[in-house]
């Protein structure tokens, strides 16, 4: 995550080939990168993949690099590209353009109003309260989970969301917005029923 | 969500986000506080927004590192092995 990544890597010394300087932003970043790749795909194989495609693209185009965004949010930017391309090869549907906001206008109205908020944490980050938030990360639509991902979960900011998606500031609030809402609703429903079952228990 | 205030629901829908984050305005704040204080199935909303963030962010760990093999392939793929240092887990 961005607290653990070194601010002194030099643009410049990269730029030229300085391969210590780019062994020091591997180590920087690679942990990031990857978990990234291994939330958006899903399998280690796919996610490593991405990690490796993402360095070898960057050193292949850092001589063109400007800075006008900062490394991470660059390193981001391929990592995500290799990401969708892994994705496409299955689902050449994907699309998380600014285009592709047919369903950003719709606002998602809340159905579940179960207080699950007030439940002891050992319930909600047991291993099956884990696996349902992973569940419901992954049954978001493409387009949304991307920002979630990035802002979420990356923590980058919605600037940095936003460059890095090629999206406008507007849209990652938006797409966020309905990402945490869903998630919101899937949680509420799973907690719902446990609630529920508890209560049934006795 | 309550009829009557299905206009002030839907406000709060919009700004939820900015309301969480911590990026809205006092006076907008103080809107929501008043609103949510008065509407439950709003305030169970925003809290249970806020604690979805929350486990997402609890459950996801940046401590967690490269696994080394994964590391070690990466280096090597990128003729780095000569700085390959020992992982700092």
């Amino acid at each position: 995550m961005v607290e653990t990544i070194i601010q002194d890597i030099s643009i410049e010394a990269l730029r030229n080939g300085d391969r210590a300087e780019f062994a020091q932003l591997v180590d920087a970043y690679s942990a990031p990168i990857y978990r990234l790749g291994l939330r958006m795909l899903g399998n280690e194989q796919d996610a490593e993949d991405v990690l490796q495609n993402t360095f070898l693209s960057a050193l292949t185009h850092l001589p063109a690099f400007e800075g006008r965004s900062s490394v991470l949010t660059w390193l981001y930017r391929i990592a995500v590209n290799e990401a969708l391309m892994i994705l496409r090869r299955g689902k050449p549907e994907v699309n998380i353009d600014d285009t592709d906001s047919s369903d950003d206008n719709d606002q998602i109205s809340p159905t579940q109003f179960v207080d699950w908020s007030a439940l002891p944490e050992d319930e909600l980050l047991s291993a099956e309260g884990k696996q349902a938030l992973d569940t419901a990360i992954r049954n978001l639509p493409e387009n949304l989970r991307m920002v979630f991902l990035l802002r979420d979960i990356q923590d980058l900011s919605i600037k940095d969301t936003a460059d890095t998606l090629n999206l406008t500031e507007v849209n990652v609030k938006v797409r966020l917005l309905r990402a945490r809402l869903l998630l919101r609703e899937q949680l509420s429903y799973y907690y719902g029923e446990r609630m529920k079952k508890e209560k049934s228990n006795g | 969500m309550v009829e009557s205030t299905h206009e002030t629901c839907e406000g709060l829908l919009g700004s939820l986000s900015d309301y969480i984050d911590g990026d809205l305005g006092a006076e907008l704040c103080r809107q929501i506080e008043k609103h949510i204080a008065e509407c439950e199935d709003c305030r169970i909303v925003v809290d249970t927004t806020r604690k979805t963030i929350d486990l997402v962010h609890a459950s996801n760990d940046p401590q967690t590192g490269l696994p080394d093999d994964v590391r070690n392939r990466l280096y090597k793929r990128l003729n780095l092995d000569d700085y390959l240092k020992p992982s700092a887990k």
